[in-house]
């Protein structure tokens, strides 16, 4: 093989020298990404692919564990309660998320102590920040110690194990996901737009009502999705701090596997990942969300 | 910036707060002298890193998780630069393919992720085995690793390679002393974050730990559902302060990559 060949910036010659080196700039990239491919082929796709299928051919080809699901109180109380646990998660991400990006894209000195403070709760284990949240909010946890203190109650507050524990400790887990993009998109703002805009006369409001926030909606779409996304799945902090009665799907799979109702089990899977993946998308197709969302996975 | 105007910086601090105080909680909680879960604490003590580096029961998931971890990063870490190193030289449709493919585990819920494979493992008799704890979380951890290799890939100046292969570099040598150079920030942040990944990884093990293969986070969650005592606190610490200095060199080493 010429050494030569191989640079672009040549010609490549003719003849017997060019067929093997053409071949092998085509195989390279295949052998090299094919051992992982497989890998997530064997280990990942096709376990999860052969677990779904048992919701359509258990016991024979069929349709009905699907269609039983439409008068299964179970199942629509436990959608419902998972569906209506992000929303609210999402909501109260995105308005303690908004005023932490703006703060985080403004800042110069502060910056990276801000950083921290967001990135270190960030990659600490769920499991962790359950637990803490827990420590918070009991019966002798530290919201109510103060205000039994401050003499506000005379007896504790029931918090944890209520739907609302879910709901805090969810938005504290979150947090995260809606700050980073919604502060890339901002930081992204050229600054002359809003000294225009001030200059032109617009008050601080305005400039921001009619500048800063639609030019910044690309980054809420994609912390939107995010945290709506990833709120469905939940199941440890659920199941740590929530109501015994409030299960969402996340729960329910595993009650059903634990007790090898795998056909039941796969349905209930299929329709959240279906969930997951149409929400997906239809955010898509929002202008600017696929760039707000490529920029927050580095 | 003329952002500020819009902001009382008051309420940042007090979103910032929520979002720290938890974890300072954990810290303090686990130097406390109770036996049951306060805060305040009446008092401080070391006992219950006492009673963790006194345990049996916790040491051995303890090492069994950084074992798991550790083999997670090298299988993830090997797999996942060799296809970053594929997948941006692969044409668009195949590309498009192999990306949803490996990034998929970041969208499709974990839950999902956790039985499917539990289905597929529990028929080999893999469950409750430390390879099935470090194939399951391989897969999880692979995304991380692919994003944080192809960025810095993504960040090569094209010419550097074909200058040096143009120069008679063989394609290998090309890649020892030109391309690895560069992307090592890369792979080695996408590393760490594979560790963290599996370190903490708590519903696929709930799943494929059994009895055999009890990994820190599921003791944790076995703790948890009967006593709550400040041991977890100790524990928890612990992790915390592992994460934080892992991430402290993630970014120490992007820093010195980007000074370059």
């Amino acid at each position: 093989m010429s050494e030569v060949a191989q640079s672009p910036t040549l010609v490549i010659p003719l003849g017997a020298a060019k067929a093997p080196t053409f071949a092998w700039r085509r195989a390279a990239p295949i052998l090299l990404a094919a051992p992982l491919l497989i890998y997530m082929l064997v280990f990942y796709a096709l376990p999860v692919l052969s677990m779904l299928l048992r919701s359509v051919n258990d016991p024979i080809w069929t349709l009905s564990h699907y269609a039983g699901l439409i008068d299964d109180t179970v199942f629509l109380k436990t959608f419902w309660i998972t569906l209506h646990t992000s929303v609210i998660v999402t909501l109260g991400t995105l308005l303690l998320g908004y005023p932490v990006a703006l703060g985080l894209a403004r800042a110069r000195a502060t910056a990276p102590l801000i950083l921290i403070v967001i990135l270190l709760p960030f990659w600490t284990s769920v499991l962790v920040r359950s637990y803490a949240w827990m420590v918070l909010l009991g019966r002798h946890g530290l919201i109510n110690e103060a205000l039994l203190a401050t003499g506000l109650l005379e007896r504790p507050l029931r918090i944890l194990n209520t739907p609302l524990a879910t709901q805090i400790a969810m938005i504290h887990i979150l947090l995260p996901y809606m700050i980073l993009p919604i502060a890339n998109t901002l930081r992204q703002i050229d600054p002359s737009l809003v000294r225009a805009a001030s200059g032109l006369g617009a008050t601080p409001w305005k400039t921001f009502r009619q500048v800063i926030l639609p030019l910044s909606m690309p980054g809420v779409a994609a912390g939107v999705l995010l945290v709506f996304v990833l709120a469905l799945g939940f199941y440890i902090t659920p199941a740590m701090v929530g109501g015994p009665r409030d299960i969402t799907l996340s729960m329910l799979i595993a009650q059903q596997v634990d007790q090898l109702n795998w056909a039941y089990a796969a349905t209930l899977s299929a329709v959240l990942l279906a969930t997951a993946l149409a929400i997906i998308a239809a955010a898509r197709r929002l202008p600017g969300v696929g760039n707000a969302l490529r920029m927050n996975m580095r | 910036m003329s952002i500020a105007r819009f902001l009382p910086a008051t309420v940042v601090g007090l979103i910032l707060l929520f979002l720290a105080f938890p974890i300072v909680v954990v810290f303090v909680v686990s130097f406390s002298s109770a036996t049951y879960l306060t805060f305040p604490p009446p008092g401080f003590d070391l006992r219950w890193y006492e009673a963790y580096f006194g345990s049996e029961d916790w040491l051995r998931p303890t090492w069994l998780s950084l074992w798991v971890a550790a083999a997670v990063v090298v299988l993830s870490t090997l797999l996942g630069t060799l296809a970053s190193l594929g997948i941006a030289r692969l044409p668009r449709a195949l590309r498009v393919l192999a990306t949803g493919l490996i990034l998929s585990p970041l969208i499709v819920p974990v839950i999902v992720v956790a039985i499917g494979i539990y289905y597929a493992f529990s028929r080999y008799g893999l469950v409750g085995t430390p390879i099935a704890m470090v194939l399951a979380h391989t897969c999880l951890a692979v995304p991380f690793v692919v994003t944080s290799v192809s960025a810095s890939l993504a960040g090569i100046d094209p010419r550097l390679e074909q200058a040096a292969l143009s120069l008679g570099a063989t394609p290998a040598g090309t890649f020892r002393q030109v391309t690895l150079p560069l992307i090592r920030p890369g792979v080695v942040v996408g590393a760490l974050f594979a560790f963290i990944t599996s370190f903490d990884e708590l519903v696929v093990s709930l799943f494929l730990s059994g009895s055999g293969a009890v990994t820190l986070p599921r003791r944790m969650w076995d703790d948890l559902r009967f006593a709550i005592d400040p041991t977890i606190a100790a524990v928890s610490t612990l992790t915390i302060v592992l994460t934080a200095a892992l991430l402290g060199g993630a970014h120490l080493l992007r820093k010195r990559a980007e000074g370059r």
